[in-house]
C-alpha cells in the first residue's frame, strides 16, 4: 500500500523548516532529498566494511567489492538489462553522455557524418556531441517540438539518412516535463539500423524503465535525481556496442597487464571504470533504487501523476499564468510564468516562503528561445510531496502575483 | 551626503520594516521607481553575468562625482539597484573604492549579492568598484 505518511517520515530533511515556514520541496529535477535508508547504509558501510574495492587480498576488500558487483546487479535487474556488463558505473548523466561522445563519437563518427538530438535537450545532451561534431567535422541536426512540447517526430524521417550516426534523446525533458515517444524514434531509428542514446535522467525516478522493452542501445542516469547520493551515475549499453567500443579514460583498475611496450584493457564493465570509481555512491544508488521498488514504480508514478495533474488543474485556474508544454504525456515537472512578471521575482518570493522550486533556462536555452522567453518558474515532484504542498505553492504564486503587480 | 550617511539613513528607513515581506514591497515600490536604462545601453559589453537575471551597469565621470546607471529585468532586483545607485551615485572615485557596503547585512540583503545567487548583483558591486578605480587611476 502506498503510505505517504510513512514515505515523508522516511526523508529527514522534509521536516526542516526554513525562515521558520515548514520547507516545501520542489526542485527535486535539481536533485531528490535522499531517505534514511539510503543515509544509513553508506554510514554503515563506511563504519564496518570501507576499504578499496578490486584491489585487496584482505577481508574488507572481498566485502567492499562484493557489495560494489551487487549494487551493478541492483542496477541491473532495476533497468533490465540482459548482463552485468552492460552496467557501467559513472559520475553522473553528463560523464555517461561524455564517455559515449568519446569513446563512441570517435570509433564511428567522421567527418560529413550526422547525428540527431532535439530541440528539448538539457545542455548535457547537446554540448558533448556539438563538441564531437567540431572535432570530427560532423554535424548536429535538430528534431524540432511544437509549441505544446511535442517532438515533431514526422521531420525525423526527414533527418535519418545514411550519415546519421547516433540518434541522442531525452525521455523526459527537464524544462517541460513532457514525456518523448521515445520507444517510436528507437523503432524508426533502428529500421535504419541507427543507435539511440536514452537520456532518462528525469525519467527513472518517476516511471518504469525497461531497457529491453524500449530496446534502447544506451541509457544515461544519474543517482542523486533518484534519492541516491551525489556523484554516481549509470552508463547502460547494450554489450555489442560497449565491446566494439574503446576505453574513454584509462588508468588503474582497467587493464590486464600493463608494461611499457603495451597495455591490454580488461573487460567489460572494467574497461570503462578507470580508477578508484566512487564505489559508496554505487552502495547509495543500490540502496536507493531497493527502496524505489519497495514502494513500487508504478505507485511512485501514480502519485507523481496525480500531484502533477492537481498542479496543472490549480494553476490553470489562474489567470495570467503560462503553463509550457501542454503535453498530455508528462510527469515529473511542471513549468511556468506569470505573465509580464520575471520568474526570479516570483522565486524570491517563493523562498521566504519556504517553497524550494528552480528558476531560470534549466540548462536548456534552446526550449527558451522556443518560447521566447528568459526563464521559467519550475516546480519538480518526488515521491514525498504532498496536494497541501501544491496548495501552499498556489498560494504562494497567488501571494507573489498581488505583491509583484 | 557622504556614502556611510547615506547608508546610515537607509538603514533608518528598512528598521521599521520587520517582515521579509514588508522589505520586499518597499524592494518592489524602489523598484518600480527607478529609472529604465534605453535600450541602447543594454548591450552584451555593459551586462553583468548571472544566469538567473540580467544587470546592465553604465558609468561615467562628472565634475570628479562618478554617475552610474542600472537596470534589471527582474523587479526585485531593480529595487537592490535604486538603493545601491542611492549609495554610491554621486560620489568621489576614491570613496566608491574604499567604500564597505555595510548597510546589506544590516537590512538583511547581502545574502541576495552573494554571487551563488547568479542574479548579476555580485559582479554589479564588484564593477562599481572596478570602475571606481579605474576613474581613480585616469587621473
Amino acid at each position: 500500500m502506498f503510505d505517504i505518511n510513512k514515505i515523508r517520515s522516511d526523508f529527514p530533511i522534509i521536516n526542516e523548516k526554513v525562515y521558520g515556514r515548514p520547507l516545501i520541496y520542489l526542485d527535486n529535477a535539481a536533485t531528490t532529498q535522499k531517505p534514511l535508508v539510503v543515509l544509513n547504509k553508506t554510514t554503515e558501510f563506511y563504519k564496518t566494511i570501507n576499504s578499496n574495492i578490486h584491489r585487496g587480498v584482505h577481508y574488507l576488500s572481498e566485502q567492499a567489492s562484493a557489495a560494489y558487483e551487487n549494487a551493478r546487479k541492483t542496477v541491473k535487474d532495476f533497468i533490465n538489462a540482459r548482463s552485468l556488463t552492460e552496467v557501467i558505473f559513472t559520475r553522473s548523466t553528463t560523464e555517461s553522455i561524455n564517455l559515449l561522445a568519446d569513446s563512441f563519437g570517435n570509433t564511428y563518427v567522421r567527418e560529413g557524418d550526422e547525428i540527431i538530438i532535439t530541440e528539448m535537450e538539457h545542455h548535457s545532451n547537446i554540448v558533448p556531441w556539438q563538441v564531437l561534431c567540431e572535432r570530427r567535422g560532423a554535424h548536429l541536426k535538430i528534431i524540432p517540438f511544437d509549441d505544446n512540447g511535442l517532438l515533431l517526430i514526422d521531420k525525423l524521417h526527414d533527418l535519418i539518412n545514411i550519415k546519421t550516426k547516433l540518434i541522442a534523446i531525452n525521455h523526459v525533458s527537464n524544462a517541460l516535463g513532457v514525456v518523448n515517444p521515445v520507444k517510436d524514434i528507437i523503432r524508426m531509428a533502428h529500421q535504419h539500423n541507427i543507435p539511440v542514446l536514452i537520456d532518462g535522467a528525469q525519467s527513472i525516478q518517476h516511471l518504469p524503465v525497461d531497457v529491453q522493452d524500449l530496446d534502447c542501445d544506451f541509457l544515461a542516469f544519474s543517482g542523486h535525481k533518484m534519492y541516491a547520493e551525489t556523484g554516481v551515475g549509470i552508463l547502460y549499453g547494450k554489450e555489442k556496442w560497449l565491446e566494439a567500443m574503446p576505453p574513454y579514460q584509462t588508468g588503474g583498475g582497467m587493464i590486464t597487464s600493463v608494461s611499457f611496450d603495451e597495455t591490454k584493457f580488461a573487460g567489460l564493465p572494467q574497461k570503462f571504470e578507470a580508477g578508484t570509481v566512487n564505489y559508496v555512491g554505487a552502495i547509495s544508488l543500490a540502496a536507493a533504487i531497493e527502496y524505489l521498488r519497495g514502494i513500487g514504480m508504478k505507485n511512485v508514478f501514480t502519485h507523481e501523476k496525480e500531484l502533477l495533474d492537481y498542479t496543472v488543474k490549480q494553476l490553470n485556474g489562474m489567470d495570467d499564468l503560462t503553463i509550457y508544454g501542454n503535453s498530455p504525456n508528462r510527469c515529473g515537472t511542471i513549468s511556468f510564468n506569470l505573465n509580464g512578471i520575471h520568474p526570479y521575482d516570483v522565486g524570491m518570493i517563493l523562498d521566504k516562503l519556504g517553497i524550494a522550486i528552480r528558476t531560470g533556462n534549466h540548462c536548456t536555452e534552446p526550449v527558451m528561445r522556443h518560447f521566447g522567453i528568459k526563464g521559467t518558474i519550475r516546480a519538480s515532484f518526488a515521491v514525498y510531496n504532498t496536494r497541501d504542498e501544491i496548495d501552499v505553492l498556489v498560494d504562494g504564486i497567488k501571494k507573489a502575483r498581488e505583491m509583484l503587480l | 551626503m557622504k556614502i556611510d550617511e547615506i547608508q546610515s539613513q537607509i538603514i533608518k528607513e528598512f528598521a521599521p520594516l520587520e517582515e521579509w515581506f514588508e522589505k520586499y514591497e518597499k524592494l518592489i515600490d524602489l523598484g518600480k521607481k527607478l529609472p529604465v536604462m534605453d535600450e541602447e545601453y543594454k548591450t552584451e559589453a555593459n551586462l553583468m553575468s548571472g544566469c538567473q537575471s540580467s544587470v546592465w551597469i553604465t558609468s561615467r565621470l562628472e565634475n570628479g562625482r562618478v554617475i552610474f546607471q542600472a537596470d534589471s529585468d527582474a523587479l526585485i532586483i531593480r529595487g537592490i539597484i535604486a538603493i545601491l545607485l542611492k549609495v554610491v551615485n554621486n560620489q568621489p572615485p576614491e570613496d566608491i573604492s574604499s567604500m564597505d557596503l555595510y548597510f546589506l547585512d544590516t537590512i538583511g540583503l547581502s545574502s541576495n549579492l552573494s554571487p551563488s545567487r547568479a542574479n548579476g548583483l555580485a559582479s554589479l558591486v564588484q564593477y562599481i568598484k572596478d570602475c571606481a578605480k579605474e576613474y581613480l587611476y585616469e587621473r
